[in-house]
């Protein structure tokens, strides 16, 4: 990452976007953060022959 | 896979394609010649009485007593511990029942025809809040107003139903979304619109002035009425869909107090099961959680349809009954329903979501790969036989039965 893009970054307001566990959302929102958050979980609960068997069965 | 997505194309247009129609109340023995002597049928997945919960040994034991099989509920109770009576789930005689859902022959039950395919559904007829058989009443009152739904009633209704050629289901039910009924805890306008439709057929069947303002009164003074009526629907659009070779769709939805279970096109009749979840909900005054049982009931074939918990967006009011939070919140549970459903059903739409239609057609791939299960309103019986309704609340579908659904599913079409 360059200088210049790193320096924009930490100067800048941050913009997040929160996908999967819910309580990293929150502890920035009580920081005053803006936080869009994505209620997000692996596929299949994330067992992988579950969802080795979904992607056979066409999702 | 081409073979499921064109199976799947074929279980929506059969369930949109359904054309209820609620055409009569006739005996159970007369509507399912096989339903023997002795014979009781249940709500769920099969369950033998060592397995029952509380209620719905209440229930079998009432029933027993109901029919004449035995001559008292404690003998009753011993005859069925001793294997007297042969227990058998509704939907394996074309019928559903709500909380404990039990049939027996010599109860009425309300026909509906599903004129698209030809196929009947039947269901007992509700019997009203509080002590009753359904949540596992089983006193005097609760058999007397059996024997009079029996004798007077259920023969009324039919009558009624022939003389006016049935009720349409399909347009009422869209009409109960548009003035907040979802169907399964909240039946308020559909309750008044089949009052309105019987009650010039029910005055000509019934001579007898006072008969016809208990039969009025019943109805009118039972929020819950057409719940009954939109199960039978619910059973009468969803068996045409059983079978579909490579059909990932469910077919049924019901609980029996100890196991949910669910059927898929794809795999038959085989039960899909797994140990029932406790309601979250609300609580009449005096109960609370200690006093609940288990889910139960057939009355989830209302939610496999798209009604009940997933058009909870057309009932504000009853998502504060049931304790699901905000009614401005109540939109979500529709919205996120349709995330594990193929269709909307373009005929049952909400004006609350800019008239999105109910979500249809229930695909255990999208509920295995979401984590999101099927969302169902409920009432809650009391855990002990014989006490009834304590509460309303939600519950979800437990996702063990999906998963071992999708597996089996799966040895269908020869996938592992």
């Amino acid at each position: 990452m360059s200088d210049e893009i790193n320096e924009t970054l930490l100067n800048a307001d941050l913009k997040v976007v929160n996908l999967g566990l819910e309580s990293f959302a929150l502890e920035l929102t009580q920081q005053g953060v803006e936080v869009v958050h994505v209620d997000w979980t692996p596929p299949a609960g994330g067992d992988p022959a579950l969802a080795e068997l979904l992607s056979k069965l066409g999702v | 896979m081409e073979i499921i997505e064109r199976a799947n194309e074929e279980a929506i247009r059969r369930m949109l394609a359904g054309d209820p129609v609620l055409v009569d109340v006739i005996p159970a023995e007369e509507a399912i010649p096989t339903l023997g002597d002795r014979m009781i049928l249940h709500a769920g997945p099969p369950i033998d009485w060592a397995r029952m919960c509380g209620p719905m040994r209440g229930a079998v034991a009432g029933i027993a007593c109901f029919e004449a099989w035995a001559p008292n509920l404690n003998v009753a109770a011993e005859m069925a511990a001793s294997g007297t009576f042969t227990l058998h789930p509704n939907h394996h005689f074309d019928a559903v029942g709500p909380m404990t859902g039990l049939t027996t022959r010599g109860q009425p039950v309300m026909v509906v025809e599903n004129r698209a395919f030809g196929n009947r559904a039947y269901c007992t007829i509700n019997e009203g809040l509080g002590k009753v058989m359904r949540f596992g009443g089983n006193d005097a009152e609760v058999l007397d107003r059996l024997c009079w739904l029996r004798d007077d009633f259920g023969p009324a209704m039919g009558a009624a139903l022939r003389e006016m050629g049935g009720i349409p289901l399909k347009n009422l039910v869209a009409r109960g979304l548009t003035m907040g009924d979802e169907m399964h805890q909240r039946n308020v306008a559909c309750s008044g619109l089949t009052l309105r439709q019987l009650a010039p057929a029910l005055a000509r069947a019934i001579q007898d002035r006072d008969a016809l303002a208990r039969c009025l009164a019943f109805i009118g003074g039972n929020d819950q009425f057409f719940l009954n009526i939109a199960m039978a629907m619910g059973k009468a659009i969803m068996d045409p869909v059983r079978d579909i070779e490579g059909s990932s769709v469910v077919t049924a939805m019901a609980r029996n107090g100890t196991d949910f279970g669910i059927r898929v096109s794809g795999t038959g009749d085989t039960w899909f099961t797994a140990p029932v979840e406790m309601p979250e909900g609300l609580y009449f005054p005096g109960f609370s959680e200690v006093d609940a049982n288990p889910d139960m009931g057939d009355s989830t074939i209302v939610e496999t349809v798209g009604l009940g918990g997933f058009a909870m967006g057309a009932a504000p009011a009853v998502a504060g009954f049931v304790g699901a939070g905000l009614a401005s919140e109540a939109g979500n549970f529709t919205r996120t329903m349709a995330e594990i459903t193929l269709a909307e059903n373009p005929e049952w739409s909400i004006p609350a979501l800019d008239y999105l239609g109910v979500p249809t057609g229930i695909d255990i791939r999208l509920v295995i790969e979401t984590g999101l299960a099927p969302t169902i309103n409920t009432g809650i019986a009391h855990k002990e036989p014989g006490i009834g309704q304590v509460g309303a609340g939600v519950v979800r579908a437990p996702l063990a039965c999906f998963r071992d659904a999708l597996r089996a599913f799966a040895q269908t079409l020869g996938v592992s």
